[in-house]
């Protein structure tokens, strides 16, 4: 059974169909990369995946693990294993990274019949995640990204990741706005998530992740559908030709 | 119709037995007869067995009170009171002594669960008989309107400490009560102020001698389990020169469906170098979703920093009442005093919050610090409002003030409003003011990270008002984190 199953999906935003009979399927452990020009529809797609108020599914279906995604709360869909990386993570103040993580953690797990993590145990397994990726306790105790450069915001939510230990990862534009070394830091990170009980949908309009973040497939996106699927080739293709030659596709 | 005109139906169905026999027995009775007169005043003053000057001075302030009309300038609006539809005094039912609190309705344990009320409090609280423990707080409870549990008064005497129920220090301690009672809340104050003066059943005393520090946090839990009894609370704090205190004040109503006039009076005391820090956790009953019921809390709060190099911080997190009118202030009288005010003020549902300080800069080298958090959700409004003066002779007074509110939804409104009045040139007041919206980005950030949408909410409110938070004592921050989200259960869709 796929992990991901998106069929035919079709989503209204304010009157506005935007995503017009989409399909994608995501299996275990591939890693899937979606690029396409702007307003071709990509965050849309990963917002109706985690389920973000104010879209109209109008059609189609999205199974997770063969159950009906749409039906969860996106609480209820985090719990299951649904992650996704902000294009631009928002900052809380006055809350506590450490506490944050520490309760967005132990909601998932309440939510799934487990224990609730112990606080050393809890502060153990932050710390050593952290550390992998270079990020000082001190950031922790700072208010939620605030504060929080470009890079660290990235990072943070890669932390968040390796915590909660998704089953899905959709990574929406994480190279936007980082220099090359924080690229490499934050890809590295995600690599170290790659497992055959994992998968990740990347999505990107530069080449240069991909670099990092080697894809199984390749999808192009245009004007709210999957005009063109293929191997890691067709990104190194986009590179060189732009997506012009597809919108006449669509 | 008046607002109170049916519960008081409903009582007298329920209680016209009990009345009868008229005002001659009823003095044996648990209850003042309705409505409020000289013999109203009379009654409580003879149930407390209190002294002539004390007989005198509440008749003065009943007096006072019938010239007086109700102010109207809070952005509050509440059916108008009938004060001769309410009972004055009622003295708690004895409560039932019990061994374990297995005998307690599970739907009251479930409430204190939700506060995380310590276990050993709730035993307090409800009355469980235990061995001489070693708690580290004393709980001078207040059921209704009589003060009828003491704890740990042995540890406090060795300090000196005076901390008893008002009634008996009005017997025990005449010179110091006549000495301080009404100097910083004039019998004259307000409507509400002489109201309570006149019919005052209980509160707190509290005497710290000179240079003495109280050994532990003082802490009353009030709470009203009788229905429809107006509820008129005084309590007088002295820090004596060079003496400290730290004193809790908080409440768990449980659920009622009438209003309920709620006028309490609190003043502090502190002489050279004292300081007092109060602080509350105040949740009446807000009425229910369609704004029925609830308590109407009119609240008279005032700190005189009457010593040099003397403090007064009041900190509140405010989340219920169906009305909240109140603006704990203080008095900077001393040179290079203190006052400092720390507000966390919520309102759901149709609560209505007029709430703030005022700090009066009269010392040279005064200074004062106001911190107000104010959310609003659901069909409520939230208002505050500040005074900051310097007097001509208050040289050197500096004030920082920062207001935020936080919006939830788009259907209640959060409302500041600022009284800045400097009569000397060298004061210096800064004042900040925001006002926002819960973003929806930052509830769905949450929520995509497993929290459900009212704990997302309760989230970041907690962070919002964070800085106030950490003035609370430490097992009061605590409760108060959990009961600002319980108070907004259901503010979000
Ligand atoms: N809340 C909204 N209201 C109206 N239109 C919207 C809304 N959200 C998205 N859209 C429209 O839907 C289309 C797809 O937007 P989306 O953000 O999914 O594109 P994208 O592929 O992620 O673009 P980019 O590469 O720039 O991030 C755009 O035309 C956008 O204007
Ligand atoms: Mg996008």
């Amino acid at each position: 059974m796929p992990l991901l199953e998106v069929k035919n999906l079709q989503v209204r935003v304010e009157e506005r169909e935007i995503l017009h009979g989409l399909s994608l399927t995501v299996n275990k452990g591939e890693v899937h990369a979606i690029m396409g020009p702007n307003g071709s529809g990509k965050s849309t797609l990963s917002h109706v995946i985690a389920g973000k108020p104010g879209y109209e599914v109008t059609g189609g279906e999205i199974l997770f693990n063969g159950e009906d995604l749409l039906e969860m709360s996106p609480d209820a869909r985090a719990a299951k294993g649904v992650f996704l990386a902000f294009q631009y993570p928002v900052e809380i103040p006055g809350v506590a990274t450490m506490t944050f993580l520490r309760t967005a953690l132990n909601a998932q797990r309440k939510a799934r019949g487990e224990g609730e993590y112990s606080t050393p145990d809890f502060l153990k397994k932050v710390r050593e995640v952290a550390a992998r990726l270079n990020i000082p306790q001190e950031m922790l105790r700072r208010g939620v990204n605030v504060g929080f450069s470009g890079g660290e915001k990235k990072r943070n939510e890669v932390l968040q990741m390796a915590l909660f230990e998704p089953s899905l990862c959709i990574l929406d534009e994480m190279d936007s706005g980082l220099d090359i070394d924080a690229l490499r830091v934050a890809a590295d990170g995600v690599n170290a998530l790659r497992s055959p009980d994992r998968a990740m949908v990347v999505i990107t309009h530069y080449q240069r992740l991909l670099n990092y973040i080697v894809p199984d497939f390749v999808h192009v996106m245009s004007k709210g559908r999957v005009v063109k699927s293929g191997g890691k080739e067709l990104a190194l293709e986009l590179e060189a030709s732009g997506y012009a030659q597809f919108e006449d596709a669509a | 119709m008046a607002a109170v005109q049916e519960t008081v139906d409903r009582v007298r169905r329920i209680d016209v037995d009990q009345y009868r026999y008229g005002f001659e027995t009823v003095i044996e009775s648990d209850k003042a007869p309705k409505g409020l007169s000289e013999d109203t005043v009379r009654f409580i003053s003879a149930k407390k067995n209190e002294p002539a000057w004390m007989l005198e001075w509440r008749l003065e302030a009943y007096r006072r009170w019938l010239t007086m009309t109700e102010p109207k300038w809070a952005r509050v609006n509440y059916p108008k009171i009938d004060y001769q539809d309410l009972y004055y005094y009622s003295a708690p039912k004895p409560k039932k002594q019990i061994s374990s609190l297995d005998e307690i309705d599970p739907e009251i344990l479930k409430t204190y669960e939700k506060l995380g009320i310590p276990l050993r409090e709730v035993e307090v609280l409800e009355g469980v008989v235990r061995p001489e423990g070693e708690r580290r707080i004393a709980v001078d409870a207040v059921f209704d309107s009589v003060s009828v549990a003491t704890t740990f008064q042995k540890e406090l005497k060795q300090a000196g400490v005076i901390f008893m129920p008002i009634s008996e220090a009005i017997r025990e301690h005449p010179d110091l009560v006549k000495k301080y009672l009404g100097t910083v809340v004039p019998t004259s104050d307000n409507y509400f102020a002489t109201l309570n003066s006149a019919v005052f059943s209980d509160g707190s005393f509290v005497y710290v001698p000179p240079g003495v520090r109280c050994p532990m946090e003082l802490s009353t839990y009030f709470r009203i389990n009788e229905r429809n009894t107006g509820q008129f609370e005084r309590t007088l704090i002295i820090a004596d020169k060079g003496a400290y205190v730290s004193y809790l004040e908080g409440c768990t109503a449980p659920q009622r469906d009438e209003n309920q006039l709620h006028a309490a009076v609190v003043e502090l005391v502190t002489l050279d170098d004292a300081e007092i820090k109060y602080s509350t956790v105040q949740n009446w009953y807000p009425g229910n979703s369609e704004g029925v019921g609830g308590i109407y809390n009119f609240v008279t709060k005032r700190g005189d920093c009457r010593g040099n190099n003397s403090k007064i911080s009041w900190t509140q997190v405010e989340t219920g009442s169906a009305i909240t009118w109140k603006y704990p202030s203080c008095i900077l009288r001393g040179d290079n005093s203190r006052g400092e005010f720390y507000s966390i003020a919520i309102s759901n549902g149709h609560q209505q919050v007029d709430s703030g300080t005022k700090m009066i800069h009269l010392g040279k080298n005064t200074t004062s610090r106001i911190i107000s958090k104010g959310i609003a959700a659901g069909v409520s409004q939230n208002t505050y409002r500040g005074l900051v003066t310097a007097h001509r002779k208050a040289t050197g007074a500096r004030n920082f003030t920062a207001c935020d509110s936080l919006l939830i939804g788009d259907k209640c409104g959060a409302h500041t409003v600022p009284y800045i009045e400097a009569k000397n040139s060298s004061a210096l007041f800064e004042h900040e003011a925001t006002t926002s919206k819960i973003s929806e980005d930052v509830l769905f950030y949450c929520v995509q990270r497993g929290l459900s949408q009212e704990e997302a909410v309760g989230l970041v409110v907690n962070g919002f008002v964070k800085d106030v938070l950490q003035q609370l004592p430490m097992e009061f921050a605590v409760e108060a984190q959990k009961l600002i989200s319980i108070s907004l259960e259901g503010s979000v869709g």
